[in-house]
């Protein structure tokens, strides 16, 4: 059965109508009305056994008076990716919340009422995520087309944390500033001796307002922005942004592009994994592998910086293509330095899983079991440490399709599940960028020219400006390969996907960027897995989920 | 017995990065003018609390590699510490979120005397990337006296080094 017999089921034996809206090659749109709206959803959601992937609205009122919400769901099966669209009478400004039937609906629909003021009626948790209310006045949304920065004199509204009370309950409140180099985030544990019995995480603290930075501004230069959301995943940001861009103005990108920015996203997953590694032997005082791996991490670093210019991968994309030229010295430097890493990791790995002490700790503690990951959207590498089969390089492959590459998934989702998890994606990792290297070559400048064409990679680079050399602003100067629409950009970061729905208008700028770092689902996850064990073991599990907080706060 | 065999094959990291392209003799003459500068002025170790105010976290990852055995900024006498209190000297990175500014006056009142304030990154500067944004301040000089200021988006740990050196030289 093909998506549109599918939907046509849906229409049929439910009785729920709905138009499509829109098409692409990738992306279905279903225009309902505001009653049907939920119930689409809700069977939209059991036919493809999928969370929420992204939930948001826009404020159309200029052009219809109305909001517009978007709810999408992420089918494997049918490879494509379906968002529900309903318009929101102005005056009126609610919808019936999914958040009862749909957990994983819940982060996104309090994110629409703080940020827009429509309400999901039903919802039994309103508070604000990121405009915290001590600093924020209750009724200014910032997402608004008619938003003004308010006064922020006399605000004073407090923030209600979930109380656990009862006999020998305490509480600890850890952060927002903690103890060592990282972000800002508040942590209330309540407890009962060692036990943890309730973790309210309360993030928000790096709050910047970027989705509101991105509005108006041109489509070349916010790729630059996109960078800076998540420091620690810049690549991957961008990707997924200009994937975005290159969807809506029908951009096509060469092959020798897409294999170098696979390249890229590889390298990016590689310095963090073995970064976390690193992190989880610090965190049970294990310093030897831990120092060992962040020489790795630097070893990487400056690999990075050798190829590209820049640590971390940035100001290398731009739409439509990458920045710099491939060469045979690059391809060299790569594969000799993969070598050595390699050796260094596979040293490390030894040591920590031959350290009967280390394994005690990860062995069994903070398990996050598969339904629970799957009723909150557990995404990325913690959904598949927890057993869930998704994996945007195997889904939506692309390049990936092109060489060889398996899923990898654990099945015990606790610590060692992802530390296995980030270990195994690392030797992955090498592999596959030794694959692509292999691609590249013949794509080299001095490969033979192209079998159907007959063209050489020079001639095509003469003939295509966009393969190479162009910085992203001249790029958009040039502003007559950008169109108008909207599209979905998304990409497999380290951590899990990262989704960039962005809608251009007729001048090319952002009206509407709507980020999803995988981040903002999985520190839910977070808060659930350390239940019932003790404080101490907090760190690890922090660290064995390894979420960003800029990501999250946007 | 693994770790053992490894740290005599290895021998001192921080001299023979044999992938690291960086001039290493600069690391270990920058890090004898440090130490001596520490020595005499902070009595042997200068520590260091860092404070994120909404930074994307590669200023952090920046900073945490200073401490990597590569460039092991703590043998020279430069420590981080967790709690304000132990510190000679906060270390701010990000545009200061709104939702931070509340939490970083208190982290600065919470540290002895005498104390000063070093910035690191665009963002910390006036906002860098993020400058006029709903939610930040206008760069950590908004709130909190600024002594001086490490650029770059982010810096590496080569010039955050550098940087500190320049900044306890000039007095
Ligand atoms: S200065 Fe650059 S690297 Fe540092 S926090 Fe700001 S955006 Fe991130």
């Amino acid at each position: 059965m093909d998506y549109k017999a599918a939907l046509k089921e849906i229409n049929e034996k439910m009785n729920l109508e709905f138009s499509i809206l829109h098409l692409s090659e990738d992306e279905v749109y279903l225009l309902a009305s505001p009653d049907d709206f939920k119930n689409i959803c809700l069977a939209l959601h059991k036919l493809l056994h999928a969370p929420v992937a992204s939930f948001f609205a826009q404020d159309a009122r200029k052009e219809k008076g109305a909001f517009k919400i978007y709810c999408s769901f992420m089918s494997a099966k049918y490879k494509k990716w379906f968002f529900v669209v309903t318009e929101i009478p102005q005056d009126n400004p609610k919808f019936d919340s999914l958040a009862k039937e749909i957990y994983s609906a819940s982060l996104f629909e309090r994110e629409i009422k703080e940020m827009f003021g429509i309400e999901p009626i039903g919802n039994p948790d309103l508070r604000r995520l990121r405009l915290h209310d001590e600093i924020w006045p209750n009724d200014v949304y910032p997402l608004r087309k008619d938003f003004k920065v308010p006064e922020l004199n006399n605000v004073s509204g407090v923030y209600c944390f979930n109380k656990v009370e009862g006999e020998g309950i305490f509480e600890i409140p850890v952060g927002p500033v903690h103890a060592g180099i990282i972000g800002p985030g508040h942590f209330r544990f309540s407890s009962v001796g060692e036990p943890i019995i309730n973790l309210e995480i309360r993030l928000g603290f790096t709050h910047r307002g970027i989705e509101k930075f991105f509005e108006g501004k041109n489509a070349g230069d916010a790729l630059r922005i996109c960078e800076c959301v998540s420091g620690d995943a810049s690549f991957a940001h961008s990707l997924s942004y200009a994937m975005a861009i290159e969807k809506i103005s029908g951009i096509k990108v060469l092959d020798d592009t897409r294999l170098m920015r696979a390249v890229f996203l590889e390298l990016e997953r590689m310095y963090n994994h073995i970064n976390d590694i690193g992190g989880m032997a610090v965190d049970v005082g294990f310093s030897f592998p831990a120092a060992f791996a962040s020489i790795v991490k630097e070893n990487i670093l400056q690999l990075n910086e050798k190829i590209t210019g820049s640590r971390y991968l940035r100001n290398i994309n731009c739409i439509g293509g990458i920045t710099m030229a491939w060469d045979k010295d690059k391809t060299q430097i790569l594969r000799d330095s993969l070598k050595k890493i390699y050796k260094d990791f596979d040293e490390i790995k030894k040591i920590l899983l031959s350290s009967v002490s280390f394994m005690d700790r990860a062995d069994g503690t903070g398990i996050l079991k598969k339904k629970t990951a799957e009723d909150m959207g557990i995404t990325g590498l913690a959904g598949r440490a927890s057993g869930i089969a998704v994996d945007l390089r195997k889904d939506f492959p692309g390049i990936y399709g092109e060489v060889n590459f398996n899923l990898i998934k654990q099945a015990t989702g606790d610590c060692l599940g992802r530390l296995f998890m980030r270990i195994s994606e690392f030797e992955d990792s090498i592999k596959l960028i030794r694959q692509f290297l292999d691609k590249l070559e013949t794509h080299r400048s001095d490969a033979p020219p192209h079998k159907s064409t007959g063209l050489t990679v020079e001639d095509r680079r003469v003939r295509d400006p966009l393969i190479s050399g162009i910085r992203p602003q001249a790029a958009a100067q040039s502003n007559s390969d950008i169109k108008e629409g909207f599209a979905l950009g998304y990409v497999e970061s380290w951590r899990g996907p990262v989704l960039y729905w962005v809608k251009l208008d007729k001048a090319g700028a952002i009206e509407r960027c709507k980020i999803v770092d995988a981040s903002f689902l999985n520190w839910q996850g977070l808060s659930f897995c350390v239940l019932g064990d003790i404080i101490p073991d907090f760190p690890l599990c922090n660290k064995s989920f390894d979420l960003s907080y800029s990501g999250n706060d946007l | 017995m693994r770790i053992i065999k490894n740290r005599i094959r290895k021998g001192v990291v921080t001299k023979s990065i044999d992938m690291g392209f960086l001039a290493n003799a600069e690391i270990e003459t920058m890090g004898v003018e440090l130490k001596k500068i520490i020595h005499e002025r902070f009595s042997r170790s200068f520590h260091i609390r860092e404070v994120d105010t909404g930074s994307c976290g590669a200023c952090e990852s920046e900073i945490i590699a200073t401490t990597n055995p590569i460039y092991d900024i703590q043998r020279f006498g430069i420590n981080f510490v967790a709690s304000p209190r132990h510190a000679d000297c906060l270390l701010v990175t990000g545009p200061v979120s709104k939702n931070m500014a509340v939490a970083l006056k208190k982290t600065y009142e919470a540290m002895p005397e005498p104390k000063f304030v070093i910035t690191l990154g665009n963002c910390a500067y006036d906002g860098g990337i993020f400058k006029d944004a709903y939610y930040t301040e206008s760069g950590v000089a908004s709130i909190l006296p600024v002594t001086f200021h490490i650029p770059g988006c982010p810096p590496k740990p080569i010039d955050i080094i550098k940087a500190i050196l320049t900044f306890l030289k000039k007095g």
